[in-house]
């Protein structure tokens, strides 16, 4: 069993990596990133981000598509045990930093002590202090 | 920490998320929470997750939202100066003088949010957009990495696997080493209480000039 962390949760599969290389079906590959591999690359909304020729035997084939390889055209950090087990795909740096300078505050949503799940955007209408703290 | 101002300013339309940083869980957090009884609302983050959106590197730090959800001031220190930093080692004396001077920062930093309640984009402390695109903290490729890192070890620890996950927890400090946040969770997971011990004293040693808080930058003088 591969675990594999992403923005929309974790998820179990049964394939293997191979070193950083793991294939999934196009069906989990989608669940996990929520990209869809489609003729014009890869997809997610309206958007496609195309695969530069010469590489299509490294992204997909057998029908299974290379999360690694996605992470890398992509440049999503993809983070794994050394056992390859586990594994962790973020979202591309820069489009976190585009994100932050178009000052749209990024929703989120965390529980509170009683476990009660708070969005962010529950709050609009209101000025918010969002502030950090913690125990250590 | 905010209290007194959410109770102050709640009917003109003003919140405090306070978020607790703390991969050990709300158990961690509660005692604080539950000593000081906030009213706002206190959300526990395990995965570090506000720190990833706002690209925190440290506590506390704070960003101002408007009532449409748009950034006016970015992640910057909130209202602390580093004053400890000059504390008597053996006694645990602060100078006096560094004790006003974070009083004052403190006092500066809750009035500009009174002022920002009460006149919105007017206050001068509400930065226009290319302002505070400009104090945005950048975001790069090593702490988007960082972060992975850190979610991956924060993983295994949680999940029986303490010795892997620390030792994947120092890559993500190795990928951000100015992040406190990810340093002290880390010291905190690995033996409650290290993070802020010895170790952590020598790694503020190391800073020299550098900043444990980046002073906030903020107009001198009273809201008007």
């Amino acid at each position: 069993m591969t675990t594999i962390i992403s923005t929309g949760g974790v998820h179990k599969v049964t394939d293997r990596p191979d070193g950083t290389d793991l294939w999934l079906t196009p069906q989990k590959f989608e669940a996990v990133t929520g990209f869809a591999l489609k003729p014009e690359g890869f997809c997610r909304d309206a958007v496609c981000i195309p695969i530069p020729p010469g590489r299509e035997r490294h992204v997909h084939h057998g029908r299974k598509v290379n999360i690694a390889a996605f992470a890398e055209l992509t440049h999503r950090p993809w983070v794994g045990t050394e056992s390859g087990d586990c594994w962790v795909l973020e979202e591309p740096a820069d489009a976190r930093d585009a994100a932050l300078r178009s000052l749209e505050a990024p929703d989120f949503a965390l529980p509170d002590l009683d476990g009660r799940t708070h969005h962010l955007s529950d709050y609009r209408g209101s000025k918010v202090l969002l502030a950090s703290w913690a125990s250590w | 920490m905010w209290q007194a101002l959410y109770e102050e300013l709640k009917s003109k339309k003003f919140v405090v998320i306070a978020v607790a940083l703390e991969s050990r869980g709300a158990d961690a957090a509660r005692p604080w929470i539950e000593q000081a009884k906030p009213t706002y609302p206190c959300l526990i983050d395990v995965d570090h997750v506000v720190a990833r959106e706002y690209n925190m590197i440290n506590v506390p730090q704070a960003v101002w939202i408007d009532e449409q959800g748009h950034i006016v001031r970015p992640t910057e220190t909130a209202g602390v100066t580093e004053g400890f930093r000059k504390m008597n080692p053996t006694t645990y004396e602060m100078p006096k003088e560094e004790m006003q001077a974070g009083a004052a920062a403190r006092r500066r930093y809750l009035d500009a949010i009174r002022d920002w309640v009460a006149r919105g984009t007017a206050s001068k402390f509400a930065l226009d957009g290319a302002e505070a695109r400009k104090r945005t903290p950048r975001f790069t490729a090593d702490i988007a990495r960082a972060h992975a890192t850190f979610r991956l070890g924060r993983y295994l620890v949680e999940h029986g696997r303490r010795d892997e996950g620390l030792q994947i927890l120092e890559q993500a400090v190795a990928l951000n080493p100015d992040a406190w946040s990810i340093w002290r969770q880390m010291a905190d997971l690995d033996t409650v209480g290290k993070a802020g011990g010895p170790e952590f004293w020598a790694r503020v040693g190391a800073l020299g000039e550098k900043h444990y808080y980046a002073p906030v930058d903020m107009p001198e003088g009273q809201a008007q």
